[in-house]
């Protein structure tokens, strides 16, 4: 298990290090330039010109590259080219949010979207079933800020049960937090709970279709220790997985939603440093998603023995 | 049992784990096609394939439909309500929303198709690739890691700005995310399929490599494609939407359900239609595209089938 | 409704109990006051003379103070600055510094940082720059006060020292100011009204400014920047929202008190609310304009930026920009109507849309159908409908138009680029600037016309160079208005700068804020907070 766990981990540093690479290269061939961001719009050419030697913007990119992975070596992200503010900070400020709609989104949608999958499986082509499905096929119809502006327009606006923006982290209370958080993760929840509610249908219908399953019944389990001891239980791998990748294509719903919601989170940097050409930041955003992505996808496989026990590493 | 066989990182095992080796030949395909028609006689299925012809119809005829010039600007008759000369009123730059509905489902369309034939064809390829040879999957699949690492909504902003907005951008910018998936679906099929016992004796009996691909390999990948084609097709056109949101999206003249949408959405409290109407359409589009998916799955998934 | 009963009763016992500790510990309020606003943009570069974005210049308002201020009359008033002296030959300025200034970290203000103050700005600015070819020496002489010897006499200097908008001479102290003027500062440290809490600033989010306490401010009453700066709130924060109906929705539900700029057609929305004041601020307002490139085809025929200029009409213009004629208006002036150089020419060549007139001059300049590139940013409002209405209107009098979208920040870096329309440069681009800032030939950059080195678009009219020098040695008003009326007709004539027409965008804020300041410059002293 250590070994692999290992090796694993070991894995991640060539990808690190193609994603670093291809966003540096990518983001120095796309046309923007910090100095005209930063001196405004009626700066003279000579001005631009002495504002991207003081940032260094004037070498030649592999010189800038190279320069930047020394520093990263030694841990240091570097500072944003417009505010000086270093990196590492910016993303501190800004982690709260982000997992807090990232961790609730997850919580909500597996609270609910598992149930309404198993409910479904045990109902399968009836009319609940069916209800349930047309249901999640809408939550993957209607766009994240579409429900998001419903949610904000009937909750906060006409019944008043919630601000309708903002963020107030948890160290001064657990209301204030949580109520700011409850639009957020709903809006955000719709489409995880209708691709997971689905997976959980469809891998539960497969298993009901095995061999153990019909040992099970002939042993004469009731229905529901067949659905949830034996089915679920077999399940779970696609779950999980699905689960897995539906965390890591989190970071786009969390932009949208932490736009709508004005939330200060890492989402919302990403756009503002993608469109202030605020390359420090964006490269150590980059960074740090793509380990958050690999990270997951190590846990969710650690986490298959655990459901199936005829995997093993 | 896929981890087993392929311990690197970011392997989803379970995908493909249901599917049975079968070869598709032609009576088979008469008869699936035969079950296919079948399906409609199933009320919602009706209604789903109504509601997608009715919406490509729209789109192949929408210049004979009574819709005026969609990108045509009337400032003096911006935010109009619904009346006789704009059957669903105007919008801020006073243009006729129901027209740009109309030749929107062109845009969305072409999106959601343009989007899925690139994302199928290039996972396809690549997937077979990693697949069936064992030199290239290595690399290939560090690869499909590194683009699956890179938030795609960053991706997108990147390439749209660098090339300016316009379709092709903005479907390069939905594709490039979107392969990997299709790539780890075909190759899990392609492992699977290949330790069957008769594609490892058409191996050992020396059938060449593109005979076995077409023979045995691809076919199997199809069903799974379909399936995952409705996915890409209906997630294309809400990440279109998406991507107009965040000011990444195709150029606001080009009439798009999602354009439409983000547009509208400063409008919201004041005149809902800007963002209703497309988004009525928009989600119509996709219940039906997503109802008759699953529809074809079953039908193609005998597995499946024999359960439903 | 029971809670909203509830909630207006708590409302009043509180208000009560202000009232009353009010009352019995007068100068200590009963809690921190905080007015929370939402300003235009979020506020990331911090250096006010390197940067001239309006939110950088806020800000400098807040924390920094200039020696002379402006009000609303435009004439210029002492504000840092006891009183100056001129000499007799009008070449020697004396300014002594009022008592009590003190920077945010205790230190007394002295005119040694003044001085440092001013060589770091007129390095960087614009007008500082041709301010500087005039200027022989500045020099401390004590303490408090320190001169400027003039080249030959000119009005610039006082108008500069007092200028508005962008980059208004700010004083640091003297270690801030000795950094690079390309450099941004690394301390925020003013003798200004508000103090940065540099502890609670979290860039392009939030900003947050303490009253400063020791903050001594003028006597007279506050007007534009001249004045008495009383500050009668403990705190202001600002924040960012990336969604404009957000703040919206926050002001109506009270979690806010402040918006800078409301979105034109969110308007109703405020304007039938009880609880909001909506109010233009900035009475001067903003023109919008468009620039042609004048370096490469079509646009370096002046019969083909003729033909565009009577093509584009300002009316369509303002109704998509706009829509609410309550705060729009078409205007020819290149300086801007209702300022001292407002001029008319040229009214029915950039007012009315003529496509007639603009198919004959295109016929007559044999148009070859080069493709015109106009940048389009998606993605801020007050510019994003101006190219749209301009494609239009020139693909109605038959150029081919190739309408490119970006973000805004794209456009702001691409029309520096000299290369041409094919290589990834543009023909149009359009953006708006405020009055304050655009009132005479030296503030409003759209008129130099010094080929390349001008603004984007490079038009090269040595002529408008020549009498934008005059305009710097002329000291007599009436001589002025000559001159900037000959620049106003080469710049119509020449298609130097196309205007677009004027309209002002109001601020909305909460009731409960009285004292709110009408000025081209968003500022917070004077504004009250009551609890109600």
């Amino acid at each position: 298990m250590l070994p692999y766990i290992a090796r694993r981990l070991l894995a991640t540093v060539p990808v690190m290090v193609m994603v670093a690479v291809v966003v540096f290269a990518i983001l120095r061939l796309t046309p923007g330039d910090p100095a005209a961001i930063i001196a405004g719009d009626d700066a003279t050419a000579e001005q631009l010109d002495k504002i991207r030697q003081t940032m260094g913007l004037d070498k030649p990119i592999y010189l800038q590259l190279v320069q930047w992975l020394a520093r990263l070596m030694q841990g240091d992200l570097g500072v944003s080219l417009l505010s000086g503010t270093p990196v590492l900070s910016m993303i501190g400020d800004r982690m709260g949010p982000s997992l807090a709609l990232a961790l609730g989104t997850i919580v909500v949608t597996v609270i609910i979207a598992i149930p309404l999958g198993i409910i479904a499986a045990w109902r399968q082509g009836k009319l609940l079933d069916r209800a349930i499905m047309t249901l999640s096929v809408l939550g993957f119809s209607v766009p994240t800020f579409v429900v998001g502006y419903l949610l904000i327009y009937s909750l906060s606006i006409k019944l008043g049960w919630f601000p309708v923006q903002g963020y107030k982290p948890l160290s001064e209370g657990f209301w204030p937090f949580a109520q700011r958080l409850v639009l957020p993760v709903l809006a955000l929840s719709g489409v995880y709970v209708a691709l997971i509610a689905r997976i959980t249908r469809s891998s539960i219908i497969e298993v009901m279709g095995e061999d153990f399953i019909r040992t099970a019944r002939s042993k004469g389990a009731t229905e529901r220790v067949v659905l949830m001891r034996h089915a679920l239980r077999n399940a779970a791998v696609p779950i999980v997985t699905i689960i897995g990748i539906g965390i890591a294509s989190l970071i786009s719903g969390v932009v949208v939603t932490e736009s709508v919601f004005n939330l200060p989170g890492l989402g919302r940097l990403v756009v503002e440093a993608v469109l202030a050409r605020d390359y420090p930041v964006i490269q150590g955003l980059i960074l740090l998603f793509s380990f958050i992505y690999i990270l997951i996808n190590l846990l969710v496989d650690l986490l298959y023995p655990v459901f199936d026990p005829r995997i093993r590493y | 049992m896929q981890a087993i066989v392929n311990p690197l990182p970011g392997e989803s095992s379970g995908q493909a784990s249901g599917e049975l080796p079968s070869t598709v030949s032609a009576p088979q395909t008469a008869s699936v096609l035969k079950q296919l028609v079948g399906t409609l006689k199933s009320g919602p299925v009706l209604v789903a394939f109504v509601i997608l012809c009715v919406v490509i119809l729209a789109a192949l005829s929408a210049p004979l439909l009574g819709t005026n010039d969609p990108v045509a600007i009337d400032p003096g008759s911006r935010l109009r309500g619904i009346s006789p000369e704009h059957w669903l009123g105007t919008d801020a730059y006073g243009r006729d929303t129901y027209s740009r509905v109309v030749y929107g489902a062109r845009v969305s369309l072409i999106v959601g198709a343009g989007a899925t034939i690139m994302c199928i064809l290039l996972g396809l390829l690549i997937g077979v690739v990693a697949g069936y040879f064992r030199a290239a999957d290595a690399i290939i699949m560090r690869v499909m890691d590194g683009i699956m690492a890179i938030p795609s909504i960053l991706l997108a902003i990147a390439l749209v700005s660098l090339t300016g907005g316009s379709i092709l951008t903005v479907l390069v910018a939905i594709t490039v995310p979107e392969v990997p998936r299709v790539v780890r679906l075909v190759r899990s099929v392609i492992l699977s399929v290949r330790s069957e016992p008769y594609v490892e004796a058409a191996i050992s009996l020396g059938t060449p490599a593109p005979t076995l691909l077409v023979r045995h390999m691809v076919p199997n990948t199809i069903a799974p494609l379909i399936v995952q084609g409705t996915y890409v097709f209906a997630a294309a056109i809400l990440i279109e939407a998406t991507l107009s949101f965040l000011g990444a999206g195709l150029p606001p003249e080009i009439p798009s359900w999602g354009n439409m949408m983000s547009e509208g959405r400063m409008y919201f409290q004041l005149l809902p239609g800007l963002i209703l109407y497309p988004g009525i359409v928009l989600a119509a589009t996709l219940l039906s595209v997503n109802v008759l998916g699953d529809v074809v799955r079953d039908v193609l998934d005998p597995k499946m089938a024999k359960k439903s | 409704m029971l809670s909203k009963v509830k909630r207006a009763a708590c409302y009043k016992a509180f208000g009560i109990s202000a009232a009353f500790s009010f009352a019995s510990l007068v100068t200590i309020p009963a809690h921190a006051q905080t007015i929370t606003a939402v300003m235009q943009s979020g506020l990331r570069v911090m250096d006010p003379v390197v940067s001239t974005a309006f939110i950088t210049r806020d800000h400098g308002y807040m924390i920094y103070d200039t020696l002379l201020g402006m009000n609303e009359k435009f004439e210029i008033k002492p504000q840092m600055a006891e009183k100056w002296e001129v000499a007799e030959d009008q070449k020697t300025y004396t300014f002594t510094l009022r008592d009590g200034l003190k920077w945010h970290d205790g230190a007394p203000v002295t005119s040694e940082d003044c001085v440092a103050s001013l060589k770091r700005w007129a390095q960087q600015d614009s007008t500082g720059q041709v301010l500087m070819t005039m200027v022989s020496d500045i020099a401390v002489v004590d303490g408090k006060s320190f001169k400027v010897v003039l080249k030959e006499p000119t009005s610039l200097l006082l108008e500069s020292l007092a200028k508005l908008s962008s980059r208004p001479a700010f004083m640091m102290p003297k270690r801030i100011a000795e950094t690079p003027a390309s450099e941004s500062i690394k301390e925020f440290i003013g003798s200004g009204p508000f103090k940065f809490v540099a502890s609670e600033f979290k860039p392009g989010l939030k900003v947050v400014y303490d009253k400063n306490k020791d903050y001594v401010p003028r006597s007279e009453p506050a007007s534009w920047t001249a004045g008495g700066k009383v500050v009668n709130v403990d705190r202001v924060q600002w924040a960012a929202m990336p969604d404009q109906m957000t703040p919206v929705n926050a002001l109506m539900n009270g979690e806010i008190d402040f918006i800078q700029q409301v979105p034109f057609d969110l308007l109703p929305m405020l304007e039938n609310n009880n609880d909001v004041n909506v109010e233009v601020l900035d009475k001067l307002g903003n023109w919008t304009y468009y620039r042609f490139n004048h370096l490469h085809p079509p646009f370096n025929n002046k019969l083909l930026r003729q033909a565009a200029m009577h093509a584009v009409g300002q009316d369509d213009v303002l109704k998509a920009l706009v829509g609410n004629p309550k705060y729009a208006k078409t205007c020819a002036a290149v300086f801007g109507c209702d300022t001292p150089y407002a001029d008319t020419y040229g009214k029915d060549v950039v007012i009315p849309s003529n496509i007639d007139k603009a198919k004959q001059l295109l016929k007559e300049a044999n148009y070859d159908g080069t493709p015109i590139v106009v940048l389009q940013p998606t993605d801020l409002a007050m510019v994003a409908p101006q190219p749209i209405v301009i494609a239009s209107a020139l693909r109605k009098a038959g150029f081919k138009v190739d309408l490119k979208t970006m973000d805004w920040q794209s456009v702001v870096t691409q029309q520096g680029n000299q290369k041409s329309p094919s290589e990834g440069g543009w023909n149009i681009f359009s953006t708006y600037s405020t009055l304050a800032t655009s009132g005479n030939p030296f503030g409003n950059t759209t008129v130099a016309a010094n080929g390349t080195k001008a603004w984007a678009g490079w038009p090269e009219v040595p002529e408008i160079e020549k009498l934008r020098l005059e305009f710097a040695r002329a000291t007599d008003e009436t001589k002025r208005k000559e001159i900037t009326a000959q620049i106003q007709k080469l710049a119509i004539d020449e298609g130097v700068v196309g205007p677009l027409g004027q309209f002002s965008v109001p601020a909305a804020y909460s009731k409960k804020l009285t004292g709110v300041l009408a000025s081209p410059i968003t500022v917070f002293w004077n504004i009250k907070k009551s609890d109600k």
